[in-house]
């Protein structure tokens, strides 16, 4: 069948990677969510259908032609209406093409475009999230639903729709036409329907799970080439190269054998449908082959209606069990559109400074910079224990707060609470006096400068980098900015300067040089709050030293608050909060903690060992 | 003229491989085309039975068939019998139909069959040539790619074979077979019904070759949208500290609109192509249909045979225009084979010959050891020292300094020049060594250490195939990882990495070393592999080496003093050089980096500074 072929040309063109997820649920349960995405295509669908149902009427009327053919110029032996006959096929013909093609350009436009729409919707709703569902999923699988789950869906609207009117359209014309020229073989040619929708649901279910298993064996096949590639030191110094083999080519027969397997089944699947089609044809030519003796045309219509009836049935059953699958997709999506923030602004307060999109700049206040936290208490949303239990600080205005610990101890917390990615489970946190809830997210965050441990930067130029926090800020500002942090060298460096591309994730540059960059990035933003994150990783020390003096500048004149591995910034800190086990351990100055001799003192010793030695030993990456 | 001839080479040596893949699956593909045509047989059969049963059984026309089948035919009682008694002439359309899907089915199992062993034959040997490239090659290639090789372009070369080649094949013998039976029936439709097909195929081709720059097009772009969703995620923390969720917002969506725009326009141009398509073959069959009904008129033709040439025309409509999109993407397939080629063509590491396996407890040398790294400067300059058998050495030095270069060249895993030095153990040259043999008798453990996504028992055991749990928890234990692996609740039988626990960086160093550990080895490296487990852990693993081992040469690798103070020499690298050399006692006492480093770490530096 045409359609059917078509269908999967275009897949195999796309080669769209389908996998069949576990089934659940009710079929068609949650297709209703879609629908809203559906009506802004409404005129289009109809056009679709409307060429999808004109379109199966052509192929129904080809049968027609033969047997008016076989009826009236051989039987009759005349060829009197030879000319019209030709005219109406011609026309007929490019009739059929013309709605084949609004039909098919039609269901693609509307797939690509449900699918952008879904993708948009998903994407700007994931901008309003808060962290914890950023902390609970991982990116890969949120990329997921954002770009497969979308396409699968889309895909699966636009083309079960028109296939569907287009496939039962046909069966339901055959039928009637077969019945109104021959009832009793007409229903003798119907009743094969029942016995092929017992085939295929005998042999749909087994498809589906041999298919996950080959699906499983394969990935590890690509795991085992992957460790094989990636651990090559490893396998060559243990000299284990015979063990991964066997391995190899243990998991690789294995895998030929369930994929034989797998073909074994389909192939019989697909051998057990056509042999319904020959039973169909048996049928017509035994029960129906007198027809041919005064009515020739008649029998060769039935033998085409016999045999094309069949495929429409497999689709159906096919379709179904496609829309259960692509449930899957429809729930997880919706789960995505309807996840609510942890962390949102109230209506109140979008009334007057506006949501992340459209924001109401020109009600927001000058930002002053103090911060308090007062009667903090805190647990993530996910987690059962308090992390901080009345906890209170005052931090004005130009404080310059270091937090240290070792790694894992929790020391992203307080970041967590003053950047409002999360909120106090009870108390508040105040700035300039008022609870950071009275105002907008994005009130605060204009006012906040992060720079994070692992330097972030955009795919992009350096410039677009560096605008990306002030979008507005002219090349002077932008000079200035590089100077501050002493990155001209980095940029100077690099082969066009400002505008040279850094790749995805910035990745033309080294560690040390992309948190330069992410300096004067954080600088151009202009906060009054920063906040960062030191990087442990090391770099070589004439980078280092850059670094060091980079953070003297950008903390200087704001409030900061910095999670701190480096020495100096920690011995030159207002206050030093020393985490452990996610709790606040000792608090105060370098000094007063060092006498204490507690968890600081022991802390700062490693430290102070680590960096020294490296120092002497000129480590250099 | 030369350079023509270059290509062909290529093109030989390229099929050579691919040949050199059948191995095994040869005569499972021939086998597998023979069903094919026997399946092709089938099909032109049930037209002429259909067509028999039309003319013959029920029009009484004189029979145009073969001599044998018309005596077989007598022999049951004649074609007016037949008319009589049509179910016999249904069942010979359900006993062609059996031979049909009979073999249908066979050519299709054999055929995937015949492709699986390919993909195997072709995953194997990739996968044991790879493990025996020597590391420098490993260094030099990028995983991604590689592991892009030996996935895709296997597939690519399998899809190459098994479809493309046996589909084409296929539709040769369709082609063949089917004007073969027209021609029996009416040459002048034949030719009628022939004439469109090889420009349906040309067009086909033609478009099919024009439209992959529009998909090539599309998919950068969705990896280019895929990837603004991607950096969207990995850096919502910046994005939020900015407040650039608008901008964020605006870019995926002028992205997305584009993407779509370019999907839009190319699904106009592929229903365009269809439809086209479509009148095409429709008009195709319209000629067929007017042409023969003509002929039938005219007495040129029967009713059946005329139902038969329509059935025979229906069978060649879709293989013909399948088979402008397979000739445009067998294209791909030779970039497959070369990139596949390439990986088969590099060399595997080699022994010299007659390969040594001396005693591996005696000394080991370094001799004036220089080494460069390929392309890169100076790493290693002119390293000589000596280490007793059965004694501890100690290395000191930062990073890059070289020190983990000295320890892969005494592997074996790079070579060092000939001309710059050489090492020994027990007085040989390692180069005579067998690899296998040496690399066996040299337990190592990396800073970093590779686990395999398998158990933590099977990774500790992994050099050992017959080994008990009780000599894996013997090894745990003195690596201070056996209290760990306990509170596991799957114990030792807990998977590692992504499918199951992911470990700290602190028990992945000490599965290692109890990994290297079960090996039992005559020397032993520790390359900074005790950096990320606490001090006293350190200590301890330590002091359960010094009690089971004593007897191994082992080399220790560390920035702790405390580490290092206990070994019988101890060498500080500085710069690819080794700046100082002695005991623990001499070299705290010398005026040199060791002592500072010693003074810092003892606790008397700090005192000093702060």
């Amino acid at each position: 069948m045409k359609r059917a072929e078509k269908k999967k040309e275009i897949k195999e063109i796309k080669s769209n990677k389908k996998s069949e997820e576990k089934q659940k649920g009710l079929p068609f349960f949650g297709v209703g969510k879609i629908i809203p995405f559906m009506k802004r295509y409404r005129r289009k669908i109809a056009v679709m259908i409307f060429c999808g149902l004109c379109g199966s009427a052509f192929d129904i009327m080809i049968p027609l032609f033969q047997r008016y053919a076989l009826n009236h110029f051989v039987a009759g032996n005349t060829l009197d209406t030879l000319a019209y006959f030709i005219a109406f096929y011609i026309v007929s013909i490019i009739a059929m093409g013309a709605v084949n093609y609004v039909s098919c350009a039609d269901a693609m436009e509307i797939e690509v475009s449900i699918n952008r729409d879904l993708r948009n919707a998903a994407f700007s709703h994931l901008q309003t999230l808060s962290f914890s569902y950023f902390n609970q999923n991982s990116v890969g699988y949120i990329h997921a639903r954002i770009m497969s789950d979308t396409s699968r869906i889309g895909s699966l609207v636009s083309w079960t729709m028109m296939e569907g009117v287009w496939h039962v359209s046909y069966l339901v014309g055959a039928i009637f036409v077969m019945m109104a020229v021959n009832m009793k073989l007409a229903l003798l040619v119907v009743s094969i329907v029942p016995l092929v929708v017992v085939i295929f649901s005998f042999f749909q279910k087994k498809l589906i799970r041999i298919n996950r298993e080959v699906r499983e064996l394969n990935s590890k096949i690509t795991g085992n080439f992957n460790e094989g590639i990636t651990g090559a030191k490893t396998i060559k110094s243990l000299v284990i190269e015979e063990k991964m083999e066997n391995d190899f080519t243990r998991d690789t027969a294995a895998m030929k054998k369930k994929s034989v397997h797998a073909a074994r089944v389909r192939c019989l699947f697909s051998v057990s449908m056509n042999l319904a089609s020959s039973l169909a044809l048996a049928i017509v030519l035994w029960r129906g082959g007198y027809i041919a003796k005064s009515e020739i045309g008649t029998f060769s219509m039935f033998m085409s209606y016999a045999e094309g009836m069949m495929e429409p049935v497999r689709w159906i059953i096919d379709s179904i069990s496609s829309l259960i699958t692509t449930q899957v997709n429809i729930e997880r999506l919706s789960r995505l559109l309807e996840t609510k923030s942890d962390v949102s602004d109230t209506k109140e307060v979008v009334e007057v400074y506006g949501d992340v999109f459209e924001p109401k700049t020109e009600n927001w206040e000058e930002i002053k910079g103090d911060i308090e936290f007062c009667g903090v208490d805190f647990k993530y949303p996910d987690g059962d224990e308090y992390i901080l239990k009345d906890f209170n600080l005052k931090i004005p205005f130009g404080t310059n707060i270091a937090i240290v610990g070792e790694t894992g101890a929790g020391k992203s917390t307080l970041v967590n609470l003053i950047c409002r990615f999360y909120e106090p489970t009870s108390g508040k946190i105040l700035i300039d006096g008022r609870d950071a809830r009275e105002r907008s997210q994005l009130w605060l965050h204009s006012a906040l400068g992060y720079v994070l441990q692992t330097p972030h930067l955009f795919s992009g130029t350096v410039r677009e980098n560096l605008l990306y926090a002030n979008p507005a800020a002219s090349d002077e500002e932008i000079e200035r900015a590089i100077k501050l942090v002493s990155a001209e060298s980095v940029v100077s460096k690099l082969e066009m300067g400002l505008d040279t591309d850094v790749g995805e994730g910035g990745d033309t540059l080294s560690t040390g040089e992309k948190q330069l960059i992410s300096f004067a990035r954080a600088i151009l933003a202009d906060p009054k709050i920063i906040v960062l994150d030191e990087a442990t990783a090391s770099v070589d020390t004439i980078t280092e030293k850059k670094i060091q003096s980079a953070i003297d500048t950008v903390i200087k004149g704001r409030t900061s608050v910095v999670i701190a591995h480096r020495l100096s910034t920690v011995t030159n800190a207002d206050i030093i909060l020393v985490v452990k086990d996610g709790k606040i351990i000792e608090q105060g100055r370098h000094r007063e903690l060092l006498e204490k001799k507690g968890h600081y003192y022991s802390l700062y010793t490693r430290q102070y060992e680590d960096e020294a030695t490296s120092a002497l030993l000129g480590d250099a990456v | 003229m030369c350079k023509r001839h270059k290509n062909d080479r290529g093109g030989g040596r390229k099929a050579a491989l691919v040949w050199g893949f059948l191995e095994g699956s040869r005569m499972l593909f021939l086998t597998s085309v023979i069903f094919a045509a026997l399946m092709t047989l089938a099909d032109m059969i049930i037209p002429q039975i259909i067509r028999a049963a039309i003319d013959n059984a029920i029009g009484g026309q004189p029979p145009k068939l073969p001599e044998f089948v018309i005596r077989a035919v007598d022999a049951i009682g004649g074609f007016e019998y037949l008319g009589r008694h049509l179910y016999i002439m249904s069942l010979a359309l359900m006993a062609a139909s059996c031979v049909r899907v009979i073999s249908q089915y066979m050519f299709r199992v054999t055929n995937e069959k015949a492709s699986e062993t390919l993909v195997k034959t072709m995953r194997d040997r990739i996968f044991s040539h790879i493990e025996r490239l020597p590391f420098s090659w490993h260094m030099k290639n990028k995983t991604g790619d590689i592991i892009q090789r030996c996935t895709s372009d296997v597939d690519m070369v399998r899809s190459f074979v098994s479809e493309q080649l046996v589909s084409i094949l296929r539709l040769v013998i369709l082609l063949v077979m089917s004007i073969t039976f027209m021609l029996s029936m009416n040459a002048p439709l034949t030719f009628i019904a022939i004439i469109p097909t090889p420009f349906i195929i040309a067009y086909s081709f033609k478009f099919h070759k024009k439209i992959k720059e529009g998909f090539k097009e599309c998919d950068e772009n969705e990896g280019k949208l895929s990837a603004i969703a991607q950096e969207n995620l990995t850096g919502v923390r910046v994005v939020r500290a900015f407040g650039r969720e608008r901008r964020e917002r605006d870019n995926f969506e002028k992205q997305n609109k584009y993407y779509t725009s370019l999907w839009v326009r190319l699904s106009r141009v592929m229903s365009r192509f269809w439809s086209t398509n479509d009148v095409l073959s429709g008009a195709q069959v319209m000629m067929v249909v007017v042409v023969g009904a003509v002929f039938c008129t005219r007495g040129h033709m029967t009713a059946g045979e005329y139902v038969a040439f329509i059935s025979y025309n229906s069978l060649l409509v879709w293989p013909v225009r399948a088979l402008g999109r397979m000739l445009s993407e067998m294209s791909k397939a030779g970039v497959s084979i070369d990139r596949i080629q390439y990986i088969m063509d590099s060399k595997e590491e080699s022994d010299s010959e007659n390969p040594k396996k001396p005693d591996m407890s005696g000394d080991i040398v370094f001799e004036h050891v220089s080494f460069a790294y390929d392309g890169a400067p100076q790493m290693l300059h002119d390293i000589s020292f000596t280490m007793k058998g059965g004694t501890t050495l100690g290395i000191l030095g930062g990073t890059g300094s070289g020190k983990s270069t000295m320890m892969m060249l005494l592997d074996k895993m790079y070579d060092i020049a000939l001309d710059s030095g050489r090492i020994t153990i027990g007085g040989v040259d390692i180069r005579e060594i067998e690899t296998e043999y040496l690399r066996k008798n040299i337990g190592m453990v990396l800073q970093e250490p590779y686990l395999f996504s398998r158990t933590i028992a099977e990774n500790i055991g992994i050099t050992k195939p017959d080994i008990t749990l009780g000599e894996i928890r013997e090894a745990a234990r003195a690596a201070c990882l056996d209290e760990t692996v306990n509170s596991f609740s799957k114990g030792y039988d807990t998977f590692v990495g992504e499918r199951g626990v992911t470990l700290s960086g602190g028990q992945k160093q000490r599965a290692a070393i109890a990994r290297t550990l079960t090996q039992n080895t005559p020397i032993m490296i520790f390359d900074d592999s005790l950096s990320a487990v606490d001090t006293e852990t350190d200590a301890k693993i330590r002091a359960s080496l010094e009690a089971k081992f004593g007897s191994a040469s082992i080399i220790l690798i560390s920035h702790r003093i405390t580490t290092l103070s206990k070994a019988d020499k101890i060498l500080v690298i500085e710069g690819g050089r080794i700046t100082e050399e002695g005991t623990h006692d001499e070299l705290k006492c010398a005026d040199g980096i060791y002592r500072k480093i010693y003074e810092i770490q003892s606790g008397t530096g700090m005192e000093a500074t702060a």
